[in-house]
């Protein structure tokens, strides 16, 4: 019989077992070493920002409720495959999203208040990746920005700036995208391109279970993982709830990219434990069961439990609960300030040079929109 | 002048109030009834009921083989979509959004639209191509886009832009009933919005007509824009202007004969299309009204559209959209002294 996509007698790299004990199983022997760079102070973070992701994710969901964003793109369940890979990434490196990786973005210094600023409906796009840790735009057509990351690295092939020998200044990428994005011909051509130019690059697919209300079993009747090996490249499935596993596999092909030694795929097994967006509703397409099979695995429960199990401080978690409070009031304070930009920003960059066209189509509008204050004064 | 006999006076035991995602609906519920052939898929379309409920209810009533999930790939479900054309099925395809179609473009332009020219009419496409289209919900970028002149610049595709229930309904067993491949362009924002149907009318495709009575100019409007024109021509009544209004309905073929009577009745005549305005359905319009009615227009073609900029984030929307009041600036500048 076919394996498919959710198929788990695939080797699946787990360090941290689902009640939080360390036990790396067989195929996660090779990335302990990568594991053991980690201190007790990058577990405490590890910890820090999944807590403070969820807490804020759910202070987004709220903000939407109450009107004040137009959308919200919730990550709650896949804290440890974002927050594990992100760790894995250098200053140097680039970093090309899906739209749901908040916590990679704010890893990287990106102020979350901007994705809120885009969803709230006033900016498309909103931030400069050169100014926030080379973290790229939010893409929301499905895997095209899988093909904008290899291009991005074969630049890094072109500038001299990858393979030189040297950890500290090799760059590489890391491209996220969905179980149901692997299914664009974008996706698969990216991996053409990607193993033909041998690019520093890593893939690293979020396999949460759906695309909206379509199973991954619509997408692969193979697990994704060992779709990369077809494609030429080295390829890893990995418990995509356990941190260490999602730091650890990162880390190796991330080294393994900088150092030229080309391109890898990683499938992260998770699950999208909340809707798809706020404008979605899971109950008319799945069961309560699998859900609640998941919840089980959760990624914050089971790296709590590990610390518990070595003897972090109360006080910590206590910190770190009042951490996230914080930071979630203190992103809505600032979303609900959030002001309009001014209504002609529209005609912005549209091109790089004036263009004839839009200046008179300008030039009206202003014209146009003031016969308005006029009027009213 | 076409004439289309669209409202029948007596009311009819098929006659229903619902909105136009109910009326689409019906539509495909109705054709995939009457014709076995007749297939629905896309993303999301099977459990979930599609993302606006307009698949609602088709998996569990007629299979999945009927109506069905495909993995996330527009350039597969269309090209997927044409194989099954070649072999006597009848696809009825969504594209989730209108700028989730691009990735389906090769194989519209290349193969859906070009297929019976390519075989001497040997093997025909009928395939209708559903997307929902436009702003005014609110939308985040690529989910917004009027993307109607693409298609209509592509020779071998029919294109059609409903504005109410009724429209939704009859032009969409039409299209699904045509040989050749259809774009259905399904205006968003207009979804939710009511409207009674009789499931016994036909509308041909390529029929349009008058919609609102005037003398003394005429509004051509089409999907989104309808609203708007009817608006403003009620608005323009209570400062005595009597505005007449055409909605389109279908864009290829375009209907020159009705739009050309109703411009030469009045004399002027406003576009009025969400898309940008440059090189757009809307100039084509304009083109065709300026040549061919010239000898009866009192000023210029005015057109009112988008911006030539990308569709603007949801909280600037509405200075990117056409309005009543843009489309009374327009017709107060046609030459009414003259
Ligand atoms: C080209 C394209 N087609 C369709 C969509 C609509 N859409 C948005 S998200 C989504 C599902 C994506 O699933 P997946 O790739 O698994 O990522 P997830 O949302 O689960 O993180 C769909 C169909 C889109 N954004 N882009």
């Amino acid at each position: 019989m076919a394996a498919n996509s959710n198929d788990f007698s695939v080797p699946t790299v787990q360090l941290l077992a689902p009640d939080g004990t360390f036990a790396p199983n067989e195929a996660a022997e090779e990335f302990v070493p990568y594991f053991e760079r980690l201190t007790d102070a990058d577990h405490e973070r590890f910890y820090r920002e999944m807590v403070v992701i969820r807490r804020f994710d759910r202070e987004a969901a709220n903000l939407q409720r109450q009107g004040q964003l137009a959308l919200w793109v919730p990550s709650h369940g896949q804290e440890a495959a974002q927050v594990g890979s992100a760790f894995a990434t250098r200053p140097q490196d680039h970093i090309f999203p899906s739209y749901r990786e908040h916590v990679v973005g704010k890893m990287r210094g990106l102020d979350v208040v901007d994705v809120l600023r885009m969803l709230k409906g006033l900016t498309l796009g909103g931030w400069v990746p050169e100014e926030n840790g080379n973290f790229h735009l939010y893409t929301l057509v499905l895997a095209s920005q899988t093909l904008h990351a290899t291009g991005y690295a074969m630049g890094m092939q072109f500038d001299g700036a990858t393979a030189t020998g040297d950890p500290e200044r090799d760059e590489a990428v890391i491209v996220y995208f969905g179980d149901g994005a692997s299914s664009q011909g974008d996706a698969s051509e990216a991996l053409v391109f990607a193993a033909s130019y041998q690019t520093p690059q890593v893939f690293f697919l979020q396999n949460n279970g759906w695309a909206i209300s379509v199973p991954a079993s619509r997408q692969s009747r193979t697990p994704f993982a060992l779709r990369g090996h077809g494609f030429g490249m080295r390829s890893n499935r990995i418990d995509g709830n356990d941190v260490f596993a999602s730091y650890a596999v990162t880390a190796k092909h991330l080294d393994d990219a900088r150092a030229g030694r080309g391109p890898a795929l990683i499938e992260a097994m998770t699950y999208r434990v909340g809707a798809h967006t706020t404008a979605d509703d899971p109950t008319k397409y799945r069961l309560d069961a699998d859900l609640a099979d998941w919840v089980a695995k959760d990624p914050i429960v089971r790296l709590k439990a590990y610390l518990e199990n070595r003897g972090v401080a109360q006080s910590f978690l206590d910190d770190v609960e009042q951490e996230a409070a914080d930071f979630a009031s203190d992103a809505r304070k600032r979303a609900l300030e959030v002001v309009a930009p001014d209504q002609d920003v529209i005609f912005d960059n549209v091109y790089a040079e004036a263009n004839a066209t839009l200046v008179e189509e300008r030039a009206w509008f202003e014209a146009y929109e003031a016969s308005f204050e006029e009027a009213q004064s | 002048m076409t004439m289309i006999q669209d409202r029948p006076m007596a009311a009819s035991a098929n006659r229903e109030t619902m909105t136009m995602a109910t009326a689409v609906n019906r539509a495909l519920g109705d054709a995939m009834a009457d014709d076995d052939t007749v297939l629905v898929f896309g993303e999301d379309v099977g459990a979930l009921g599609g993302v606006f409920r307009v698949t609602d209810g088709l998996t569990a009533r007629f299979g999945e083989r009927r109506c069905f999930d495909t993995p996330l790939a527009e350039a597969g479900i269309m090209g997927m979509a044409v194989g099954m054309a070649m072999n006597g099925m009848r696809p009825v395809v969504e594209m989730q959004f209108d700028a989730f179609a691009y990735p389906a473009f090769e194989q519209v332009v290349s193969h859906v639209a070009k297929m019976g020219n390519r075989t001497r009419g040997r093997v025909r496409m009928p395939i209708v191509i559903r997307i929902p289209y436009g702003g005014g919900i609110g939308g985040v970028e690529h989910h917004c886009d009027s993307s109607e002149s693409y298609y209509v610049h592509t020779p071998g595709l029919l294109v059609v832009a409903p504005a109410t229930p009724q429209d939704a309904y009859s032009l969409l067993r039409s299209a699904i009933r045509s040989p050749d491949p259809v774009v259905f362009l399904e205006p968003k924002k207009l979804y939710w919005a009511k409207g009674e149907v009789d499931t016994s009318l036909e509308v041909p495709i390529g029929a349009a007509h008058v919609i609102r009575a005037g003398t003394d100019a005429t509004l051509i409007a089409y999907g989104t824009s309808v609203p708007i024109a009817l608006a403003a021509a009620d608005a323009a009544e209570e400062e005595g202007r009597s505005l007449q209004v055409v909605d389109l309905r279908s864009l290829t073929p375009y209907d020159d004969a009705t739009v050309d009577a109703a411009v030469r009745s009045t004399g002027r005549a406003v576009v009025i299309a969400e898309a940008p305005g440059f090189a757009s359905v809307s100039s084509e319009i304009a083109a065709r009204v300026s040549e061919r009615c010239f000898s009866w227009l009192e000023a210029p073609v005015r057109r009112v559209t988008g911006f030539d900029i990308p569709f603007a984030p949801p909280k600037l929307e509405r200075y990117y959209l056409p309005d009543v009041d843009r489309v009374l600036d327009a017709v107060d500048t046609l030459n009414w002294d003259a």
